[in-house]
């Protein structure tokens, strides 16, 4: 609805302005705050959850030892799952039919079926293939042959299970960053004389990387959880370590926390990680960036040190 | 030198863009593809770059056929400014500079050293070499590509209404930057636009195209307003085409009379009744605009600039007729202002004055 030329707007000069006071969203922040507080209390006072004991496992050899296991297995599983998937988006792009129809098909039967299943799958190769060979296919030469449960050892089929899932998501989410880039940047990068893989690597991919980033850091902090599934492929992670210690001690709720600790450690270091990520290759971007919390702590010190106005927030 | 041979370019939809064309932009002039919307300009242009492959005939880069190239190779001895520039919004503008040296490989520290000295060509304070491509406006960032383009100081520049996407002033300004750099630089340059009045200024060789891909006519910017060839150019080329043909004729000595001038801040003078209009110069004899002596002065003693009406433009001792006829239509007494190069005053012509040479001039070339 338009507003007429007589509407109460041309009153404004008689209204006095006071402050609105937000009563409703102070009781509101009040009541929440009551809660996390008891929440909080409940679970630090409750003496089933034996603080005491979640202290003497924190720093236990085997669950650091199952969080190394984690970690750097997440960590393998999340490369090759990126550069796998950068590869299939590239590939489903491309201009070559079989390519497209191969990634195409890849992301097919690894986003369709599930994840523990994919893992349960590659630990069984052994016995679906007794002997893996690479060669000239229809009765061509052998190049290299293995004994499959030689090959396929519970941790490489715990790195092939997560990275190639993670593959598939990654290559969906490297296509909707490549397709996000203007195309007259390609037309700019190829009118200079780049080569296709030049203007991929020195133009497209730089600014694709403000929309692959945080879906990416997202895969990455799920994939630290993810990871937990090896348990069932008799791999010795963190969460597995744990449940291990708690099958003799049965001390499942402290040992469960203290694992959970970890995960919370990992993902907040994660989180800050792909925060600064973002900021990397948000230069350019038309937005102006907040200051992070770094240069906010700086301009904080120097306006006190130099007794100068500050700056705001 | 380029040079199209019965270059043909027909879309895979039929249309025919390009029709048997015959053209050779000469080294180091500025050729202009000038034509209405849909003629086909853009696509011969990118066709010497090959980002577009004609569909029969021969485009001819010096000696070699571009056919025959590596199109990344071609393309790196080619400058292409883009219509609205195409810069990477990721990087600095001293990396789009030196988009092309890093790609031949050049030095970081030496590549940027001349993308700072390009900046400052092109017109932009260095202190922008470290912005990116957003934090710059329309017009700097044409210039910026102009920058890119020059980088790699390719013998040959293509540039697509590079000066489109700004407002006339700046237009302007950038042409008169573009025929500055030319006249050092030298290039060879295809140019393309749809603004004939453009073509006609940057041009030593314009070509008129027509819809359907049809070259209308070749010929240099005073041929073309003097003698266009069919209805079609002369349309195209407009109706005050006489007119804008005086901007190639320069006046030689114009015979001025004294102009007598009061100059500013002094008292303001009794008004003879044979004439109201004073020109008013500054301590340099620089004039600065007419003062109407039958004006109501209440309130003033002196000259000032307030009182000063400036609508006039100047003409230069050895400037062009055109520039002479219009100093005198501007001018509000209707005697047309000439300086010498230094911007001080040497004398008036009037309008019959300048027609008088005109004519003179005409019945000269008549045989
Ligand atoms: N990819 C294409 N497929 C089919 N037809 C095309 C294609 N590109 C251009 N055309 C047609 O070719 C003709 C010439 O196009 P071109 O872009 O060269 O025009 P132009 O002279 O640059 O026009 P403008 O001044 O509007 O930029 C037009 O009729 C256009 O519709
Ligand atoms: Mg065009």
């Amino acid at each position: 609805m338009a507003t007429s030329p007589t509407s109460p707007a041309s009153d404004a000069g008689d209204i006095k302005a006071v402050p609105v006071r937000h009563y409703g969203r102070w009781l509101f922040a009040l009541i929440v705050l009551v809660f996390v507080a008891s929440l909080l209390s409940s679970a630090i006072r409750n003496d089933n959850f034996k603080w005491d004991v979640v202290g003497d496992y924190l720093f236990a050899d085997r669950v650091l030892r199952g969080l190394w296991l984690t970690i750097w297995l997440s960590t393998v599983a999340v490369v090759l799952g990126i550069a796998l998937g950068t590869l299939l988006a590239v590939m489903r792009l491309s201009d070559n039919p079989v390519l497209r129809w191969v990634s195409l098909a890849y992301i097919w039967f690894f986003r369709g079926t599930p994840v523990y299943v994919q893992l349960l799958g590659w630990s069984f190769i052994g016995a679906l293939y007794s002997t893996i060979s690479f060669g000239v296919p229809f009765g061509g030469p052998v190049l290299v042959s293995a004994n499959g449960n030689d090959l396929i050892t519970p941790i490489t089929a715990a790195i092939l299970g997560l990275g190639l899932n993670l593959a598939a998501y990654q290559a969906e989410i490297v296509r909707a960053g490549l397709l996000s880039v203007d195309e007259g940047q390609v037309e700019s990068a190829k009118a200079l004389g780049m080569t296709g893989a030049q203007s991929m690597r020195r133009i497209v991919l730089p600014q694709a990387m403000r929309v692959i980033i945080p879906p990416t850091g997202n895969q990455a902090i799920d994939m630290l959880k993810t990871s937990s599934l090896v348990a069932t492929i008799g791999v010795a992670d963190l969460l597995y370590s744990v449940q291990l210690i708690y099958a003799q001690n049965y001390q499942q709720v402290p040992l469960l926390v203290a694992a959970c600790i970890w995960y919370l450690l990992m993902t907040s270091i994660l989180s800050i990680g792909q925060y600064y990520l973002e900021r990397h290759y948000a230069a350019g971007n038309v937005r102006e960036l907040p200051p992070t919390p770094l240069q906010r702590a700086r301009a904080r010190a120097a306006s006190v040190r130099f007794g100068g106005p500050g700056n705001p927030g | 030198m380029i040079r199209f041979d019965a270059v043909t370019k027909r879309y895979p939809d039929g249309t025919v863009a390009v029709d048997s064309l015959e053209l050779t932009a000469a080294s180091g002039q500025i050729t202009v593809l000038v034509g209405p919307s849909g003629c086909g300009k853009t696509t011969s242009l990118r066709m010497i770059n090959r980002m577009i492959e004609p569909t029969s005939g021969t485009i001819w880069l010096d000696d070699t056929d571009t056919a025959s190239m590596a199109t990344h190779e071609l393309r790196r001895q080619i400058g292409y400014v883009i219509q609205h520039a195409g810069l990477f919004p990721h990087r600095t503008i001293v990396d789009n500079i030196a988009t092309v040296p890093f790609l031949l490989g050049t030095d970081k520290k030496e590549a940027r050293k001349t993308a700072l000295e390009l900046l400052e060509r092109v017109g932009l304070p260095p202190h922008f070499a470290k912005r990116y491509p957003a934090q710059l406006s329309g017009g700097q960032q044409q210039r910026v590509g102009v920058a890119r383009a020059l980088a790699a100081d390719p013998p040959v520049m293509l540039m697509d209404e590079p000066f489109s996407a700004v407002d006339p002033v700046v237009r302007e300004q950038l042409q008169d930057e573009f025929l500055r750099l030319q006249q050092e630089l030298g290039k060879t340059i295809v140019f393309v636009t749809h603004d004939i009045d453009e073509a006609i200024k940057l041009g030593d060789q314009v070509a008129v195209l027509r819809v359907g891909g049809h070259l209308a006519q070749l010929a240099s910017p005073v041929e073309l307003l003097s003698r266009p060839i069919d209805a079609f150019v002369a349309g195209f080329v407009g109706r005050d085409r006489g007119y804008r043909a005086l901007g190639f004729t320069t006046a030689g000595t114009l015979s001025t009379r004294g102009e007598p001038t009061v100059t500013l801040g002094a008292a303001i003078p009794k008004g003879t009744d044979t004439d109201t209009w004073l020109l008013v110069v500054d301590a340099q004899q620089a004039p600065q605009g007419w003062l109407d002596l039958g004006a109501d002065f209440t309130g003033h003693e002196t000259v000032s600039d307030e009182l000063l009406y400036r609508g006039g433009t100047l003409a230069t001792q050895g400037g062009t007729l055109r520039a002479a006829l219009d100093a005198c239509l501007s001018s509000p007494s209707g005697r047309g202002v000439v300086v010498d190069d230094g911007g001080a005053l040497i004398g008036s012509v009037t309008a019959r004055e300048v027609l008088e040479l005109i004519e003179a001039r005409e019945t000269e070339r008549q045989p």
